[in-house]
């Protein structure tokens, strides 16, 4: 777990990293240390893994990127190498086993693979979805958004109320 | 719709993984694409004022701050009804993205996803349960996924060219 220090330090970093020469340096007086020290702390925060990131968060689909949820039941003799597959695709972000935690109600295989197709612009996905499902011989679900709703997430990160640039 | 030409595209790329904790960071990744670090900071901006950058800043590790279970609940919801419901699911803490998806019949009957975080399963279930409430009637079925394995993540990113 982080230290107090750090949730604060990691709060207060959330968004408005200054557009300036030394950033780091403006940042740093904001926050009572010096340049030097707080790019050691970064440093620290991401090799620990506290931090997946530091910098810009991009929203690509505003620019005609695309993000695409999809998902495949695949059969457990085949898991691991279907999962290399998606592995080898630079299309491909994340890839998560997922598993129901309701009792299953019939024998069929459930979709037990999720994973999000990112490409530059959504002509590309049908070219993504069946490269998959000839390589693969399964089917590809695809599950795009429909309709955002607006979420505010409220994790205790002891988030001070300055901190928060959206 | 707002769109990046090829300087743009290369500023995503080089700057999507993180900005290099050195004194003047803008000013480096400008020398790797052919800009000077105020034409990285110019375009920057633009692309914050455009909506295209979120914010610029830390990305917090979600595991590492305790809340390492995280849960893809789903329901089924009733179509007139879903939306005025999203919003209000989307307001709960915990919940980190809510979206409407298309069902595909007979497979998948869940056009609502509520992504769920918690520092235990207990904790995602009791959100879940709560969540069950409000839907009520609308509501004929659920379902909650976790994720038992990551099988890759490098995070939301362009393809390098």
């Amino acid at each position: 777990m982080l230290s107090a220090d750090d949730l604060t330090l990691v709060a207060a970093l959330h968004g408005g990293f200054p557009l300036s020469d030394r950033p780091y340096a403006e940042a740093a007086t904001r926050l009572g240390c010096s340049e030097d020290v707080l790019i050691e702390r970064l440093q620290r925060l991401l090799a620990h893994g506290d931090l997946t990131r530091f910098g810009p968060l991009f929203q690509i689909e505003r620019a005609g990127g695309r993000f695409v949820l999809a998902a495949m039941a695949v059969p457990e003799a085949r898991f691991s190498e279907v999962a290399q597959l998606l592995r080898d695709m630079p299309e491909i972000a994340h890839n998560y086993r997922r598993e129901s935690a309701l009792p299953a109600t019939t024998t069929d295989i459930p979709l037990n693979m999720w994973f999000v197709i990112a490409v530059g612009s959504a002509q590309e996905v049908p070219r993504v979805v069946e490269r998959i499902e000839q390589a693969s011989a399964l089917t590809v679900f695809q599950f795009p958004k429909e309709q955002e709703y607006f979420v505010e997430l409220r994790l205790p990160l002891t988030e001070p109320h300055h901190a928060t640039a959206r | 719709m707002p769109q990046l030409d090829d300087l743009d595209l290369r500023l995503v790329r080089a700057t999507q993984a993180g900005l290099p904790l050195v004194p003047r960071p803008y000013e480096l990744i400008g020398a790797s694409i052919g800009l000077s670090g105020e034409q990285v900071r110019e375009r920057l901006q633009s692309l914050l004022a455009r909506g295209i950058i979120r914010r610029i800043g830390a990305v917090p590790n979600h595991y590492r701050m305790g809340f390492t279970a995280n849960g893809m609940s789903v329901w089924d919801v009733d179509d007139g009804r879903v939306d005025a419901l999203g919003e209000r699911i989307g307001q709960l803490p915990g919940v980190s993205h809510c979206y409407r998806r298309p069902r595909h019949l007979p497979q998948w009957r869940y056009n609502l996803f509520a992504m769920l975080h918690g520092r235990t399963r207990e904790e995602v279930m009791r959100e879940s349960r709560e969540i069950a409430q409000i839907l009520g009637n609308a509501c004929s079925a659920h379902d909650v996924l976790f994720s038992t394995e990551i099988l890759k993540k490098t995070g939301l990113r362009l393809p390098g060219d």
